[in-house]
């Protein structure tokens, strides 16, 4: 048996010179502390309290499952990966990580994840962390990503899951109240990764990925964009609407999706130039305020809750 | 008699010899961590049940 494989370059051992901020990169550390937030928030809005290292224990197994998935996802797409300005810097596309090394970390950190969460909390949260990484990974990237523009749509389902996969962590259930802050995240999906979509189309096209400007046209993406935009800023409503969130939250959902549905239309109504890459940008970063500070003042509101006893 | 010898296997470069003492430390850590995450979490699951045998 060879310890090394020397299949990849005959006569030179092929050892890795990866240091560990590579692997760290390989979990797409952004998106898991979007996970840790959203996720976090999910956590305390359980009706039954959790204790304090049990909950920290869950949080950390559901990060880890959604970073096992983004290494799962960076080994699938590196060839995407190394064509787009984006991704091109990724571990992989660089050689600093193999395919091989990346499947394998990715594999073994998303077992251990679910089974940690299952051992930690429960097997409902269990099965929710794996179901989340295999929609993330067989559904959304092996398959929807690169076959059909409503990739992002449907894919959309595995970054809105973390708050329900925590909520499920502590109360052993999934109720309205983790479903409501699923929709949040389903909703703001498609916005958020069109806007972005209509600046880089020339990439996408080129790394053939069929996102919607590509395949239907800017004009039927920026439509969309206006449509998704007014939906989001009636679910954003909805804690408040539902009893969940104060009418501070009610007031902030409000004026926010007010600001996301106003600069929806300034993407659907400027159409040329380089106006309509800076309307799309702006959509696009102010999206990510948006989800911040609902989650933010949702997160908040329950802690103060918490700490006042009820 | 002495010869010149050249060590047997593979000689690392001091990048690939940097970067595997930095995996190894990360590996070190994360299992060390783990082990003391996974005796806090057995502590809170048994709770004071852990001295309450029969002898």
């Amino acid at each position: 048996m060879a310890f090394i494989d020397e299949s990849r370059a005959p006569g030179l051992a092929a050892i890795s010179a990866a240091s560990p901020g590579d692997y760290l990169a390989l979990l797409k550390p952004r998106v898991m502390s979007l996970v840790i937030f959203t996720a976090l928030t999910g956590l305390l809005f359980a009706p039954r309290h959790i204790n304090p290292v049990i909950g920290f224990a869950s949080l950390l197994a559901i990060a880890v499952g959604a970073g096992a998935a983004g290494a799962l996802n960076m080994w699938y797409d590196a060839d995407i990966d190394a064509v787009m300005r984006r991704t091109r810097r990724r571990p992989i596309p660089t050689g600093r990580v193999t395919p091989r090394e990346a499947l394998a970390f990715g594999l073994t950190l998303a077992i251990f994840a679910v089974l940690t969460l299952g051992l930690v909390a429960n097997l409902l949260a269990a099965a929710l962390l794996a179901f989340t990484i295999f929609f993330y990974v067989v559904i959304y990237t092996m398959w929807l990503k690169r076959s059909t523009p409503q990739n992002i749509v449907i894919g959309g389902a595995a970054g809105a899951l973390p708050p329900v996969v925590a909520y499920a962590a502590a109360s052993g259930n999934v109720s309205l109240v983790a479903l409501i802050l699923f929709a949040i995240i389903f909703v703001w999906t498609p916005p958020h990764f069109w806007a972005l979509a209509l600046v880089r189309s020339a990439e996408y096209e080129r790394a053939g990925i069929p996102m919607m400007p590509n395949v239907k046209g800017a004009g039927r993406t920026r439509l969309e964009i206006l449509i998704y935009s007014i939906v989001l800023a009636l679910v954003g409503v909805l804690p408040f609407v539902c009893g969940l969130a104060s009418p501070l939250y009610g007031a902030l959902s409000v004026v926010l999706g007010a600001v996301f549905i106003g600069l929806a239309l300034n993407v659907y109504r400027v159409r040329s130039g380089e106006g309509a890459d800076t309307c799309a940008m702006r959509l696009f970063g102010f999206s990510i305020l948006y989800l911040f500070l609902l989650f933010a003042e949702l997160l908040g509101e329950r802690l103060l809750a918490l700490a006042a006893g009820s | 008699m002495t010869t010149d010898r050249q060590p047997d296997g593979v000689v690392l470069t001091p990048e690939q010899s940097k970067s595997r003492r930095q995996r190894n430390i990360a590996i070190g850590l994360a299992v060390g961590f783990l082990v003391l995450l996974f005796y806090a979490v057995t502590i809170v699951k048994v709770g004071p049940g852990v001295l309450n045998r029969p002898l």
